[in-house]
């Protein structure tokens, strides 16, 4: 059976079907990250005041992989724009260019999640919480047992016996990282045996709500950007063949692949900001 | 979208595609700058943001996803998606009122 109006727009609508279809789905992709936006506004006006971190987030990787993503969306209305004026080369071209960004968007975010699952909050048996990277951890470092050693990159706060201005500076130097008491923090190398050690974490979407609702945000996103270079990915490999077939219809598969990619690029543009600058 | 799909008539847009392409890569570079100025509250560094990104936001979707020239059953679908869209982020302003005295804007 064949399917209607894959290329003749609908005297109703005025559209070609999958046009109407990707519009729909798109109006209720606006309503899943519009929530979870919600979310995001309720859990910061809602944090204790101090506590809501500025800076962790490295702001040059941030910047770099949102220009990817917005030359991706230019490729990818290129890519369009090639077969409509009949040049399949350059589509290939504009193609193989936005399934590349992709996978360097995705790299980037993978080295972003790994720094923060590398990023350890200690709490120390003396009450003080030792912050940094894990430099190493020997092998028979085990936190129950109590034996081994790790080192981080990072430094020591005490909440516990701090007052006034020096717990606000002792705050800032974990919570806001771009203030001025924020880069006063000096890191260096520590070295701890589990039995100083009372707990610790990492900075993974358990640690706190913000990383909570910074890897949903971004895990939902880059779940995204994966699903959209495997659809644009099948249309630039064995898909293409229709192009020698039916080609409005193929010409049609990719505005309509594009015009999800565009609000993939689209929900980045407000995510970059909130995450990583504010 | 124009029904004419003539190579000039494309020739055309690429060139207006390259145009927003540009001011895409200058807006974000502007957002990273203005994060930095501090504009006394940051409130206003927040609501600065935001206004960039609904700028470059609306040329992605009016200029890439043609949503400048659409049909009108385009223009129905986002009119809802619109109204539902504010009405949560109203229902989202609103909530504030139940937060405790302790919880302050940051």
């Amino acid at each position: 059976m064949d399917i209607p109006y894959t290329v003749q727009p609908r005297p109703d609508t005025g559209l070609y079907n999958a046009k109407v279809g990707i519009w729909l789905f798109l109006a209720s992709e606006v309503m899943l990250f519009g929530a979870l936006f919600s979310s995001y506004i309720l859990l910061r006006v809602g944090a204790v005041e101090g506590y809501w971190p500025h800076g962790w987030l490295n702001i040059p990787i941030g910047t770099a992989n949102t220009l990817v993503l917005i030359t991706s969306s230019i490729t990818t209305v290129m890519a369009w724009a090639s077969l409509k004026m009949n040049q399949f080369g350059r589509f290939k071209f504009y193609h193989a260019c936005t399934i590349l960004f992709a996978m360097t968007f995705v790299g980037i975010k993978s080295y972003e999640y790994h720094d923060k699952f590398t990023h350890y909050s200690i709490k120390l048996a003396n009450g003080k919480i030792a912050d940094g990277h894990l430099v190493e951890k020997s092998k028979d470092f085990n936190l129950e047992k109590k034996t081994g050693e790790m080192v981080i990159h990072g430094h020591e706060v005490n909440f516990a016996e701090a007052t006034g201005e020096k717990l606000q500076e002792e705050l800032k130097s974990i919570y806001d990282i771009r203030s001025p008491e924020g880069r006063k923090a000096k890191h260096s190398e520590l070295r701890y045996n589990a039995s100083q050690i009372a707990s610790m974490e990492t900075y993974g979407p358990w640690h706190n709500t913000y990383t909570a609702i910074y890897f949903t945000l971004t895990g939902l996103h880059a779940l995204h950007v994966i699903g959209g270079a495997l659809v644009i990915g099948f249309l630039w490999s064995f898909g293409g063949k229709m192009w020698k077939t039916d080609p409005e219809r193929f010409t049609n598969r990719i505005e309509i692949s594009g015009l999800f990619w565009h609000f993939v690029d689209l929900v980045w543009i407000f995510l970059f900001p909130v995450l990583y600058l504010l | 979208m124009s029904d004419d799909h003539s190579g000039e008539h494309f020739s055309q847009h690429v060139k207006r595609y390259l145009f927003v392409f540009y001011a895409l890569l200058f807006g974000t570079l502007i957002t990273v700058g203005a994060s930095y100025i501090p504009f006394g509250h940051r409130a206003v560094n927040i609501g600065v943001a935001l206004l960039i990104a609904s700028a470059k936001a609306f040329l992605v979707g009016g200029y890439f996803m043609h949503l400048i020239s659409e049909r009108k059953m385009i223009y129905g679908i986002m009119a809802f998606t619109a109204f539902f869209f504010i009405g949560l982020m109203f229902l989202t302003i609103w909530s504030f009122a139940d937060f405790p005295p302790l919880a302050t804007q940051h």
